[in-house]
């Protein structure tokens, strides 16, 4: 399966005596954007770590990019923008770009390429404290592009966004599928289902539906995804 | 372990402190002024009290103020995510407290001159050893502090936690180090957990110079200090984790 980026079976995780995630098997295709949809606490950021390797608690198998998840070699290859950024407040946008493209071993010219990709070439010698939060996310997102990984997670890249800019992320999200990457977005607002080439809806730590957008609707006999989403609670309970 | 990543670490916290003048200020002036009030104290009083007393602080002051800011420092890289992003990236963990020590050790060599300098130049401390020395006594107290500090904060969960391990690690050790109490005195027990205590070598080692012109006494509790320094540099490499729940 050469074209797997991500193959996960039986996943489960326990974080404080609590199952998070109940039984997930997934696979996740180069050269897709796949969204993730669920409402808040249904596990999606748990799944996103776990794929990032950086969970604890987990059982299962999860095979990511040919390697275990949480691999060292794995850690140049993946791009994750956890949902708060996590950049530096009293750096400016560059000095943060560049602190980890030094890290990442990267040069300058990327750190360059990823602001203009993110739309913050103007901000760039801002200090992030001084950014509003849409643009403090979009910080976090280019420090994940910088080493043009082929696994690129986001977990709920778009909230609080205004709509040109969100219409233009996720048009940078397909490009770099197209360039060959998996891309993984979470979402809590089901509106944004219709820009995946694929969707898993998960709920209550388990995966309900994993198809294009319109074969979930077709299997609801819906057409559109919220409710198609809460026909498919009702039929599973 | 790549010095690449290492001098990362290390420039961007210098570039971090650069922006909190607050905090620099504290850094390097707090100990100063606080040898100054001291010095202004015994000065009324009996001079000759500075002197047997200032080495000691010499010791204790860079020490307290490098753990207070480094472990509250550390923390906020902790709970702000962006430790957590270090840790999935390319990012050993060694390099990580390496370049933090680094960056703080720089900040400690300033400190320690600024305090060292105005004992001596101004405040007429009168020392015995070589004055290099001391200088270099203060400055591995100060990155003593640092190292103590960066393990603690693996054990605080909010920046109000680590502020509260300033009584229970640093207050133990100031009371026991020989400052009040010469060490010989102390009752048997009280002098073994001195004997454990890393900055009790600190302040031996600054009330021999002033005292003495002999310095293999002052190499070998140096050599102590040092042991603690690499040995908490390890513990604080360990207590990261790339797996969290």
């Amino acid at each position: 399966m050469m074209n797997n980026a991500v193959s996960a079976t039986d996943l489960h995780v326990v974080r404080s005596g609590r199952e998070v995630l109940r039984g997930i098997d997934l696979t996740l295709a180069r050269g897709e954007v796949t969204g993730l949809l669920g409402p808040s606490g249904c596990g999606k950021t748990t799944l996103m770590r776990t794929l990032v390797g950086v969970q604890g608690g987990v059982s299962g198998t999860v095979t990511v990019l040919d390697a275990r998840a949480g691999a060292a070699e794995l850690r140049s290859r993946i791009g994750y923008v956890t949902q708060a950024a996590s950049v530096y407040d009293d750096l400016s946008v560059t000095e943060n770009l560049t602190f980890f493209a030094r890290i990442l071993g990267v040069g300058p010219d990327r750190v360059a390429e990823c602001l203009a990709l993110v739309d913050l070439a103007d901000q760039d010698s801002q200090l992030v404290s001084t950014l509003s939060g849409g643009q403090r996310s979009r910080v976090s997102l280019a420090v994940a592009l910088l080493g043009t990984p082929e696994l690129l997670i986001l977990d709920e890249p778009t909230v609080g966004l205004d709509p040109v800019l969100r219409e233009q992320l996720w048009a940078s999200f397909h490009r770099l599928a197209e360039a060959g990457a998996a891309v993984l977005v979470s979402s809590h607002v089901m509106d944004e289902a219709e820009r995946c080439d694929r969707l898993l809806l998960m709920r209550e730590g388990r995966i309900l539906a994993d198809g294009t957008p319109a074969a979930i609707k077709e299997q609801a006999g819906t057409d559109d995804i919220e409710h198609a989403f809460l026909a498919l609670v009702r039929r599973a309970a | 372990m790549k010095l690449s990543r290492t001098l990362a670490v290390a420039g961007r916290v210098l570039t971090q402190l650069r922006r909190d003048h607050r905090t620099l200020a504290m850094l390097l002036l707090l100990p100063c002024l606080l040898i100054s009030l001291l010095w202004w104290m015994f000065d009324a009083v009996d001079p000759g009290i500075f002197s047997r007393l200032g080495p000691a602080f010499l010791a204790i002051f860079p020490f307290f103020v490098m753990f207070l800011v480094t472990s509250v420092t550390t923390l906020r890289e902790r709970t702000s995510g962006t430790l957590e992003r270090l840790l999935a990236m390319p990012m050993g963990k060694l390099d990580l407290v390496l370049g933090y020590a680094l960056a703080f050790g720089a900040v400690a060599v300033v400190q320690s001159l600024l305090a060292v300098g105005l004992s001596v130049g101004l405040l007429g401390l009168e020392v015995v050893g070589p004055l290099w020395l001391l200088s270099l006594v203060a400055v591995v107290d100060a990155v003593l502090g640092t190292v103590l500090g960066l393990f603690v904060s693996a054990f605080a969960r909010t920046e109000f936690q680590a502020v509260q391990f300033i009584p229970a690690v640093v207050v133990p050790q100031l009371l026991l180090c020989g400052l009040l109490v010469p060490r010989d005195l102390l009752p048997t027990v009280l002098k073994v957990i001195s004997d454990v205590l890393p900055l009790s070598y600190a302040v031996d080692a600054m009330l021999h110079l002033t005292r003495s012109a002999t310095t293999t006494e002052v190499w070998l509790d140096l050599a102590v200090v040092g042991g603690f320094v690499v040995g908490g540099l390890a513990l604080g490499a360990a207590t990261l984790r790339r797996r969290t729940a």
